[in-house]
């Protein structure tokens, strides 16, 4: 079958088996591998991209079901080189150790400030539960969150737990 | 902007610009020209004998290229392992299956979903034979799993016997004496540290290519040993090491799972090779937990002798220990690490005793802390029901019974000695950080208001650094896969010609920040910018010969030998800007990107300018030998002993059960820290995982041996939601093992929480007359424990 769709801002069309997931499509026909694989069943959201404005997870959906949908993965987040906020808080906050959920992570975290650009500790917590991640205990991926929301408002954010050399 | 990084410093890591676009490059990202995939038929059942198996129609199959049974690869032998005791997994079921998941075939072919549908088309029949799960029935050998084995106890761990040339006795007859004074209290209790999957969110993944035209092996795998892996290929294929690469890329977690040698590689190799074709397998989450090895596992009982006031005569810890079915990388030798850390903080003698016994279930191995939090586990919860019999505060019964730090090096009743430590001040840094006195009085308050609030502490020792040489002779080496008997670490420290330096180590990472802190150690040795400095690990082609990255060892004993090589580095380097400047040696300072002569900061030479004049003959003082690099093979005198103490306070809900963490509290001492980021974050992902296994994790077998918790909903490991901010402080006792005086922390708040929660809980419910829940203390068991109390 073909799909359309627009991808990171392309326009792209391919033939797929009708059982392609979104996330198989996106990592083996557009050879976007930042979005990961974890479980395929919808629990650890290592896949979340962002699906006509909303945080989704692109094992739970197969590619024919995104034609003509608008997606944003973790690629097309920067744009012209720079950085989202959201991805300069898990640096500056060392939101990430192996990195591999870390993709799916950020892009969760783009719908959760999208609805509630000032969560509390407890709202950021809560709107992450779909994301599963082994290395962290979370600990500084809520502080990159609430680094990147005070980034986006226009605040300075909380100083670092540690002294930052660079 | 640049940084010279002092160490110590929190550098942001050099890893995160290509992780955090998406640009980190995994095993699964690789797609090889033409490459095969793969699928495996796995026994549905525990314990029995393959009557039939049937690969015809599968191999007709679309796009199918072969079909793999244990007759075309009998040849290999079975999987190596380190400590080759029980039965070696066979690289696919030969007869007979062993526990659910059991590889029986497997497919290569065109595509993933090629491969998955003509494995359906397998067709198996099985004669099923009683399976042995229960632990204390396997010990029984009421029912044995293995034909061939003499018994389901494969060994047994004491400190008679392990270390023969210390002569320890098993029982320890100061013990035997204390419990016959009429001035003391006994306490022991049964508890289970039950069975836990890793869960790496990566899930494991190797390509295998053949190269025929060269007669040599390139494997890309999500491993934490590439160069064990290297050499358990080419012992198994019978290949020279150099015929044999193999690189590590991104690692998505490992926590130890990724520190076998799995068969599911070895056998991609064969395919490869049969098939003159790149092959991939990719692990499934569900089939993992017939491939990938879990951990933990022990029923056993701690007993501790003690007076009135506090003081502990003696402790023992006595049970069983579950290995699974077949024996993998060190499966047996994983209780010897508890057996090492088995007195915890204490000066007190201890005893013990676990018996290793296999079950119809999945090989277990190290699962991050591996023995250490299973020992820690049982002293530390033992500890704490002794301190509330005697009416003492569990804290200052510690701090009772720790070692003085005039005491260190202390040598402990296992033979090793612990390095360096002051547990009082680091159980006092912990008191002061919490708050102890007002948490305590907050408690107080809440219980007189009918709340279920409790607190509990923790200490621990680690035991990491691996190793020193002495472990090759107490049979604990990685001589079975062709590396070297000891746990050497290794550094390669290369400045470039143009004056950038390239940093290569035998490691192999897997989230723990190495580019950083490895060019945070070369930056502060060479006064060159952090930026100029590119860290390189996992390629076995490349790197020298390294372990890996496991049991908090990567800085003790990789760091050092890189350390020890940025000082030839450094030394040679100030013979050339001596010789260039014109100055003594002893005079020549680097810092800021270049040389100077001590007390003239205008004579100076940048590292460009030296580099460049490094390479060339020409300029160089006579006898220079051109080039600037070094390489460090270390091998450390002891292993490194961090420590601390923990504090969690709970409050429970009375009619669900439900268990809130109000409060976490960590007092870690690694010894000198390099980057205090990277470090606080190792701890936050221990202490995650420890409170995964006290609060929700529980590897679930039925008695015919089905995993019932193959998916993350039934296996849930901790969410954001289920977890509060930690409140992390240190005290810094430097190591005397290593120059740089670290100690590592991987695993330190893996082995610290899980008791800490668990006695925080048992505390807010002891007013009930609650004095042991097992973990993991779902709501509902919490709740049947405060009404069975109720009940009596
Ligand atoms: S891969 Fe989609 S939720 Fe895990
Ligand atoms: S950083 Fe490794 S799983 Fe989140």
């Amino acid at each position: 079958m073909q799909v359309s769709m627009t991808v990171n801002g392309k326009a792209v069309t391919a033939d797929v088996e009708p059982r392609t997931l979104l996330v198989h499509f996106i990592r083996e026909s557009l050879s976007l591998t930042g979005t990961h694989v974890g479980c395929e069943t919808s629990y650890c959201g290592a896949c979340t991209v962002v699906v006509n404005g909303r945080s989704t997870k692109s094992c739970t959906m197969l590619a024919v079901q995104a034609d003509g949908a608008e997606i944003t993965t973790i690629e097309g987040l920067a744009s012209n080189g720079d950085l989202h906020p959201i991805q300069e808080g898990f640096w500056e906050r060392h939101g990430l150790q192996c990195g591999y959920c870390t993709p799916g992570m950020i892009m969760s975290a783009v719908g959760l400030l999208d609805e509630n650009p000032s969560p509390s500790e407890d709202e950021i917590r809560h709107g992450l539960e779909g994301n599963l991640c082994r290395c962290t205990g979370y600990h500084n991926i809520v502080k990159a969150v609430e680094y990147a929301a005070a980034k986006m408002r226009g605040e300075e954010p909380a100083p670092a737990e540690w002294e930052v050399t660079s | 902007m640049t940084t010279t990084s002092a160490l110590g410093g929190a550098v942001k890591r050099r890893e995160d610009p290509a992780l955090i676009r998406g640009k980190g490059r995994y095993t699964d990202d690789i797609k090889a020209v033409g490459m095969l995939h793969t699928a495996f038929v796995r026994s549905p059942i525990a314990n029995g004998v393959i009557t039939r198996l049937d690969t015809s129609e599968a191999a007709g199959m679309d796009g199918v290229h072969a079909v793999y049974t244990i007759d075309d690869v009998r040849h290999l032998g079975p999987l190596l392992a380190q400590v080759p005791i029980g039965k070696l997994r066979p690289l696919l079921a030969d007869g007979v299956v062993k526990h659910v998941g059991e590889a029986v075939a497997m497919i290569v072919a065109e595509s993933p979903s090629q491969a998955r549908d003509a494995a359906d088309a397998v067709v198996v029949d099985y004669d099923a034979n009683p399976a042995v799960i229960d632990l204390k029935q396997a010990a029984s050998d009421e029912i044995k799993v293995h034909d061939d084995l003499d018994s389901n106890i494969l060994h047994t761990w004491s400190y008679h016997g392990y270390w023969d040339a210390l002569g320890l006795e098993s029982k320890q007859p100061e013990i035997e004496a204390a419990k016959q004074r009429d001035d003391v209290v006994i306490v022991s209790q049964e508890m289970v540290n039950q069975r836990l999957v890793p869960v790496a969110i990566e899930p494991r993944s190797v390509v295998a290519e053949w190269q025929d035209g060269y007669q040599r092996f390139t494997v890309t795998s999500s491993t934490q040993v590439p160069h064990a892996l290297a050499g358990a290929i080419s012992k198994m294929f019978g290949l020279a090491a150099n015929a044999v690469h193999v690189v590590a890329p991104e690692v998505g977690g490992g926590f130890g799972a990724k520190l076998n040698v799995y068969a599911d590689e070895i056998l991609v190799c064969f395919a490869s090779k049969a098939l003159e074709r790149s092959v991939k397998w990719t692990e499934g989450r569900r089939e993992a937990s017939g491939s990938t090895i879990q951990g933990r596992g022990w029923i056993a009982t701690a007993t501790i002798v003690g007076t009135r006031d506090g003081e502990i005569l003696g402790y023992e810890l006595e049970g069983l220990a579950d290995m699974g079915a077949y024996t993998q990388n060190f499966t047996v030798a994983i209780p010897l690490l508890g057996l090492w850390v088995a007195s915890g903080q204490y000066r007190f003698p201890t005893h013990f005793n676990i018996d290793c016994v296999v079950t119809n279930t999945m090989t277990t191995d190290a699962y991050r802390g591996a023995g250490r939090p299973e020992a820690i586990y049982y002293i530390e919860r033992i500890i704490d029901m002794y301190a509330r019999e005697i009416g003492l505060d569990p804290l200052e019964v510690r701090k009772k019974n720790y070692w003085q730090p005039d005491e260190f090096p202390a040598t402990m009743g296992c033979g090793f000695a612990l390095d360096s430590g002051d547990y009082g001040r680091s159980a006092d840094t912990l008191m002061e950080e919490a708050g102890y006195a007002e948490l305590r009085a907050t408690q107080e308050k809440a219980r007189a208001e009918g709340r279920l609030v409790g607190i509990g502490v923790s200490s621990y020792v680690e035991v990491c650094g691996f190793g020193p040489a002495v472990l090759a002779e107490i049979g604990f080496s990685w001589t079975n896969y062709g590396l070297p008997a000891s746990f050497n670490g290794s550094g390669l420290v290369r400045v470039n010609p143009d004056g950038t330096a390239t940093v290569i180590i035998g490691t192999g990472p897997s989230g723990q920040g190495h580019q950083t802190t490895w060019a945070q150690i070369v930056s502060d040795g060479l006064g060159l910018p952090i930026e100029q400095i590119s860290v390189r690990h996992g390629d076995t082609a490349e790197s020298p010969m390294g372990i890996g990255t496991f049991g908090s060892r990567s800085l003790a004993v990789d760091g050092t030998a890189t350390h020890e090589a940025t000082q030839k580095v450094r030394e040679k380097a100030a013979s050339l800007a001596a010789h260039l400047l014109e100055a003594s040696e002893a005079d020549i300072v680097f810092a800021d990107g270049g040389a100077h002569v001590a007390g003239s900061p205008d004579q100076r030479v940048e590292w460009s300018a030296l580099a460049k004049a490094a390479y060339q003959a020409h300029t160089a003082p006579e006898g220079w030998e051109s080039g600037l690099e070094a390489q460090v093979t270390w091998s450390p005198g002891n292993a490194t002993w961090p420590f601390g103490t923990h504090l969690a306070m709970v409050e429970v809900d009375r009619d669900t059960g439900d268990v809130s963490i109000l409060k976490y509290v960590a007092a870690d001492d690694c010894g000198n820290v390099v980057n205090p980021m990277i470090v606080d974050g190792q701890v936050h992902g221990g202490i995650a995982q420890g409170i995964g296994q006290a609060m929700f994790e529980d590897a679930i077998y039925d008695e015919d041996g089905n995993m019932l918790t193959t998916s993350l909903m039934d296996y849930p490991i901790p969410t954001a939601g289920d977890l509060p901010s930690f409140d992390l402080t240190r005290t810094t006792t430097p190591s005397p093992v290593n120059p740089m005086g670290v100690k590592g922390i991987g695993e330190a708040g893996t082995i610290a929480s899980a008791q800490t929660l668990v006695n925080a809980v048992v505390d807010a419910l002891s007013p009930l007359g609650v004095s042991h829940l097992e973990m993991p203390l779902r709501p509902k068991r919490v709740w049947q424990a405060m009404h069975d109390a109720a009940q009596s």
